[in-house]
C-alpha cells in the first residue's frame, strides 16, 4: 500500500511540475508579431464568414464589439466535440472523439473519487442509502467512470489501428504515437477489469483517494488494485511528458496566436512592450544584417 | 521508403532527386482541359546546373552552390545549426518565438494538413510536399542536435541524418510552400506549418545569406537601395506618373492630375510598384476613382514609400522591419490621416497585421485596405456606375493574406454584387480559399525551371477553381471570362497561369483587379476600360 501511496504522490508531483514548466514556457515567451488566422470567433457578427474589424472604414475610430459568448461556444465545440477534427478529418474523429471524451469523463471520475474521499473523511456517508450527496457520488462515480474508461480504450484502439492501417499515415508515425495509444489502452482496460471485479462501486479506490488527500494510511486492497493504481499514476505522470499534453500548447496557440487580433494603439502596453523588445541584441550573421539590435533596423531611416 | 512512401528519416539519403515529378500523376483539370497534357518540366542547362543542388525535386530556386570540399559542407551544416539555435532564442527571434515554439511542440501527426494543401494535392500527393513533412524534418533536427540527450534518443526513434544534402534540400523545400496557412486553418491543434516554413527560410537568409534572388538581392536589397524592387527610382516614378496621366486621358477621356507628396492629405495610397510597370491601368483606375469620388489623397515619392512591396514578409524578419519602418516613416512625415494599401495582399499583411507591432508611436499612422475604401465609395454613391457595362461572367479570387490572415472578406463582395451582375464565387472561397499558387514570393520567382513548377503544381488548383466557376456555355461562347484578383502577386500568377494553359486563346479568359472592374462600369468614364482584345 505504501508503494501505491508514494508512487501516486510522486506521479502527481511530476505531472504538476511538468505542466507548470510547459505553461510557464509559453506564458513567458515574448509578445510576438500579430499572426492571427481567421475566422476569429470573438468577431461579433463577422465570425461566421471569417470577417474582422479591418473590414470597417476608419476601423481605428470605431468601438470594438467582441462576442465572448461565441468564443466560449467555439471553445466548447473544439474542446468537447473536437469540431476541427470533425470537419477536416472525419475518419480520425470517429476514434479521436471517444478517446478525448472518454478522457474527460475519466478526469471527472478521478475528481468524483477525490471529492467522495474527502467527504467520506469529513464524515459524510457515501452509499445507496446515504443522504443526497452521498447517493449522488455513489452512483455518479461508476456512471461516469466506466463509460469514460471504456470510451478511452475504444478510442485508443481505434486510433492505433487507424495509424497502423493507413499506409500514408504509417510512414509518418513514430514509435511514440503507437506507444502512447497502447499505454492508454492497457491502463484503461486494466482499470476497467480490476475495478469491475475487485471494487465495482469504487469504495476502496475512494478511500485510497481520501488517504492521499488527508495524508493518512491507505486502505487494505487486493494486489491487483495496487497494480491498477500504479498504472493510472504512471499514465497521469506520462501524459505531460508526452505529446498527449498538447492541451497546454493548444490553449496558447488559440488564444495568444490564432485568435489574438488585439490592435496596437499609440501609448498602449503593447507598444511599450515592443519598444523594450526592440532593444534585444541580435546575433544573426548574414552579410546583410549589419545591426546589433532590432532597434538599429528601425533607426536606419531616421539617420538618412 | 516505407510502403511506397518517403520517410522523413530518408531526407538526407544520396539520390539524384529525392522526388521525381510524374506529370501523369497530377490531377486532371476540368472542362475544357480534360485532355490537357502538361509539357515536361524544362531541364536546367548542364552548364548552369554544374555546381547547383537540385536533388530535392529537380527544381531550382533558391540557388545553392554545392560546396567543393567536405570541410565546406560541414561548415555549412554547422552554420545551419547555429541559425536554428538562434531561432529558439528570445534575443534573435522574439517576433515569432511564441508561435514557432507552439507549432513545433504541438503536432500529433494526423496529416489533416495534407488534405488542405493545394501543393500536395496538385502534385499527385507527393510526400515531400506534405506540410507535415517539412516541419518534421526541422523537429527531428532540433530533437537530435539541440535537445540535450537528443543524439542518444535518436538512435531509437525520430532519427535524421543532418548532412549537406539535408540542408540543401531543406532550403529548396522551404520554397515549395506558398505560406498560405490553409493547413493551419484546418489543423485541429492549430499548428502552423506555414509559419514553420517561414522560420526555415529565415535561417537560410538571416544566418546563411541564402534566399531566392528575386526576394533578396533583386527584392528587399534593391528596394532599400533604389526605392523599389522594380528598380523604379523616385525620379522614374515621377516620369511614370506623367505617362499615367496621359494614358488616363486616352483610356477614360478624363483629365486627372495624380497628386504626389501632398502634405496632410487624408490618404496616402501605396501601390505595389509592379503595377507601375506591368499594370499601369490599375494605378490609373485608382487615380480616377479617388479623384471622381472627391477624396483628398496623395502618393509618396520618398524612397521605398511608393512601393508597398515588402518581401521580407516571406523570408527575413530584419528586411521586413527595415522596409515597413520606411513605409511608416513616410506616412508620418507627410502627415496623412491614414494609409490606404493598394491591391496587394502581402503588402496589406506586412503593413496592417504584422506591421501593427512595428508601426510605433508617432509613426503609428492608421492603415486601411483599399477594398474597404472602394466599398465606401461605391456604397455611398459618390461615383456613378452602370453594372450592365460589366455584363460578363466574373469570379473573385481571395488573396490569402487579405482574407485568411486579416479577415477582409465582405467589402470586395459587396462591391462585386453591386457592379458585376454575373459575379459568381469559386468553390471554396472567402476565408477558406485556395492560394493562387504564387504566394510567398513565387509569383515573381521567374528563374531557372521554377516557373514551370509554379504553373504546373502550385497554381494548378487555382486554375482548376477558376475554370470551374464558369459554365460550359460561357467558356464555349468565348465572349470573355474575368478572373478578378485584387492583389498584385496573385494577378501576376493568374496572368502566368492563363499564359501557360493558353486560356486566353482557348476560353478568352481575362484577368485584372477590382478597381479596373469598377472603372469599367463608371458612367463618367469612356466605355471599355477593360480591354478584351489584348492580353498582357
Amino acid at each position: 500500500m505504501k508503494f501505491a501511496t508514494i508512487f501516486s504522490y510522486f506521479a502527481l508531483g511530476i505531472a504538476f511540475l511538468v505542466i507548470l514548466v510547459r505553461v510557464l514556457k509559453y506564458a513567458r515567451a515574448p509578445l510576438s508579431m500579430r499572426w492571427e488566422l481567421y475566422p476569429v470567433p470573438h468577431e461579433k457578427g463577422r465570425a461566421e464568414y471569417g470577417g474582422s474589424y479591418l473590414e470597417e472604414l476608419d476601423w481605428w475610430t470605431k468601438p470594438r464589439h467582441s462576442d465572448m459568448f461565441n468564443e466560449l461556444r467555439e471553445m466548447f465545440m473544439e474542446i468537447i466535440l473536437l469540431k476541427g477534427v470533425y470537419h477536416h478529418n472525419r475518419k480520425v474523429w470517429l476514434f479521436s472523439f471517444p478517446f478525448h471524451f472518454g478522457m474527460y469523463l475519466s478526469i471527472g471520475w478521478l475528481v468524483l473519487l477525490l471529492g467522495g474521499g474527502i467527504m467520506q473523511k469529513a464524515g459524510v456517508a457515501i452509499g445507496p442509502e446515504a443522504g443526497f450527496w452521498g447517493v449522488l457520488l455513489y452512483y455518479a462515480t461508476p456512471i461516469i467512470g466506466y463509460p469514460g474508461l471504456a470510451l478511452s480504450a475504444f478510442g485508443a484502439l481505434g486510433l492505433f489501428f487507424w495509424r497502423m492501417g493507413n499506409s500514408e499515415q504509417r510512414a509518418f508515425n513514430t514509435f511514440a504515437e503507437y506507444f502512447n495509444l497502447v499505454l492508454v489502452f492497457v491502463v484503461t482496460v486494466a482499470t476497467l477489469i480490476i475495478q469491475a471485479t475487485a471494487d465495482p462501486a469504487f469504495g476502496i479506490l475512494r478511500s485510497f483517494a481520501a488517504s492521499l488527500v488527508t495524508f493518512s494510511a491507505a486502505p487494505e486492497m487486493p494486489a491487483a488494485m495496487i497494480w491498477e493504481i500504479f498504472l493510472v499514476a504512471l499514465l497521469i505522470m506520462y501524459i505531460p511528458l508526452s505529446r498527449m499534453s498538447h492541451f497546454v500548447a493548444k490553449y496558447f496557440l488559440y488564444h495568444s496566436v490564432r485568435w489574438n487580433d488585439e490592435a496596437n494603439e499609440k501609448g498602449s502596453a503593447i507598444e511599450k512592450h515592443i519598444i523594450e523588445l526592440l532593444h534585444e541584441k541580435m546575433t544573426w550573421s548574414a552579410s546583410h544584417v549589419q545591426a546589433t539590435t532590432w532597434a538599429d533596423l528601425t533607426k536606419e531611416t531616421k539617420n538618412e | 521508403m516505407s510502403n511506397g512512401h518517403l520517410n522523413v528519416k530518408d531526407f538526407g539519403k544520396k539520390a539524384e532527386h529525392l522526388h521525381d515529378i510524374k506529370l501523369e500523376e497530377l490531377p486532371k483539370l476540368p472542362y475544357p482541359y480534360e485532355d490537357w497534357v502538361d509539357p515536361p518540366m524544362p531541364p536546367i542547362p548542364a552548364a548552369k546546373l554544374a555546381d547547383k543542388d537540385v536533388s530535392l525535386d529537380g527544381i531550382l530556386n533558391p540557388v545553392l552552390p554545392i560546396p567543393k570540399t567536405e570541410a565546406e559542407k560541414e561548415a555549412l551544416v554547422a552554420k545551419f545549426l547555429v541559425g536554428l539555435k538562434k531561432l529558439l532564442t528570445k534575443e534573435d527571434n522574439w517576433p515569432f518565438l511564441k508561435p514557432f515554439l507552439l507549432s513545433l511542440d504541438n503536432c500529433v501527426k494526423c496529416n489533416t494538413c495534407a488534405d488542405s494543401c493545394h501543393v500536395f494535392e496538385a502534385s499527385g500527393r507527393a510526400d515531400i510536399y506534405r506540410p507535415l513533412f517539412r516541419s518534421d524534418i526541422l523537429r527531428r533536427i532540433i530533437k537530435k542536435h539541440i535537445t540535450p540527450g537528443g543524439k542518444l534518443t535518436a538512435r531509437f526513434a525520430n532519427n535524421i541524418n543532418l548532412n549537406w544534402e539535408t540542408v540543401a534540400r531543406l532550403a529548396q523545400l522551404a520554397y515549395r510552400c506558398n505560406l498560405c496557412r490553409r493547413c493551419a486553418q484546418t489543423c485541429p491543434m492549430g499548428v502552423d506549418n506555414g509559419l514553420i516554413t517561414r522560420e526555415i527560410r529565415k535561417i537560410f537568409s538571416q544566418e546563411m545569406g541564402i534566399a531566392p534572388a528575386e526576394l533578396h538581392g533583386d527584392g528587399t536589397i534593391k528596394q532599400l537601395k533604389t526605392g523599389s524592387s522594380t528598380g523604379i527610382s523616385p525620379q522614374a516614378l515621377i516620369d511614370l506618373l506623367e505617362f499615367a496621366e496621359e494614358d488616363i486621358t486616352d483610356r477614360t477621356g478624363l483629365s486627372v492630375k495624380i497628386p504626389v507628396d501632398k502634405p496632410n492629405a487624408d490618404i496616402l495610397l501605396i501601390h505595389n510598384a509592379g503595377e507601375f510597370l506591368s499594370w499601369p491601368e490599375n494605378i490609373e483606375a485608382f487615380a480616377v476613382l479617388f479623384e471622381l469620388a472627391g477624396l483628398n489623397w496623395t502618393l509618396a515619392s520618398e524612397m521605398v514609400a511608393y512601393d508597398s512591396v515588402n518581401y521580407g514578409l516571406f523570408y527575413d524578419d530584419l528586411q521586413y522591419v527595415r522596409v515597413t519602418v520606411r513605409h511608416a516613416e513616410a506616412a508620418r512625415k507627410l502627415g496623412v490621416k491614414k494609409v490606404v494599401m493598394g491591391e496587394c495582399g502581402h503588402a496589406h499583411k506586412a503593413a496592417m497585421a504584422i506591421g501593427d507591432r512595428v508601426w510605433l508611436a508617432e509613426s503609428n499612422v492608421p492603415r486601411e485596405s483599399c477594398l474597404v475604401t472602394m466599398e465606401d465609395i461605391i456604397m455611398s454613391g459618390r461615383v456613378k456606375y452602370d453594372p450592365e457595362r460589366n455584363n460578363f461572367p466574373v469570379t473573385l479570387h481571395d488573396p490569402c493574406n487579405v482574407t485568411r490572415s486579416m479577415g477582409i472578406i465582405e467589402p470586395q463582395r459587396r462591391v462585386m454584387r453591386k457592379i458585376a451582375p454575373k459575379f459568381r464565387e469559386m468553390t471554396p472561397h472567402g476565408v477558406n480559399n485556395y492560394c493562387c499558387g504564387g504566394g510567398s514570393g513565387f509569383a515573381i520567382m521567374q528563374s531557372n525551371n521554377f516557373p514551370a513548377w509554379r504553373n504546373t503544381i502550385s497554381g494548378r488548383k487555382k486554375f482548376s477553381q477558376i475554370l470551374s466557376a464558369f459554365t460550359k456555355e460561357e467558356i464555349d461562347s468565348k465572349n470573355g471570362l474575368y478572373a478578378c484578383a485584387p492583389c498584385s502577386n496573385c494577378k501576376g500568377q493568374i496572368r502566368d497561369l492563363i499564359t501557360y494553359y493558353d486560356a486566353y486563346e482557348r476560353t478568352k479568359m481575362q484577368y485584372g483587379g477590382l478597381v479596373e472592374l469598377i472603372l469599367n462600369c463608371m458612367t463618367d468614364v469612356k466605355e471599355g476600360y477593360i480591354e478584351w482584345e489584348e492580353f498582357h
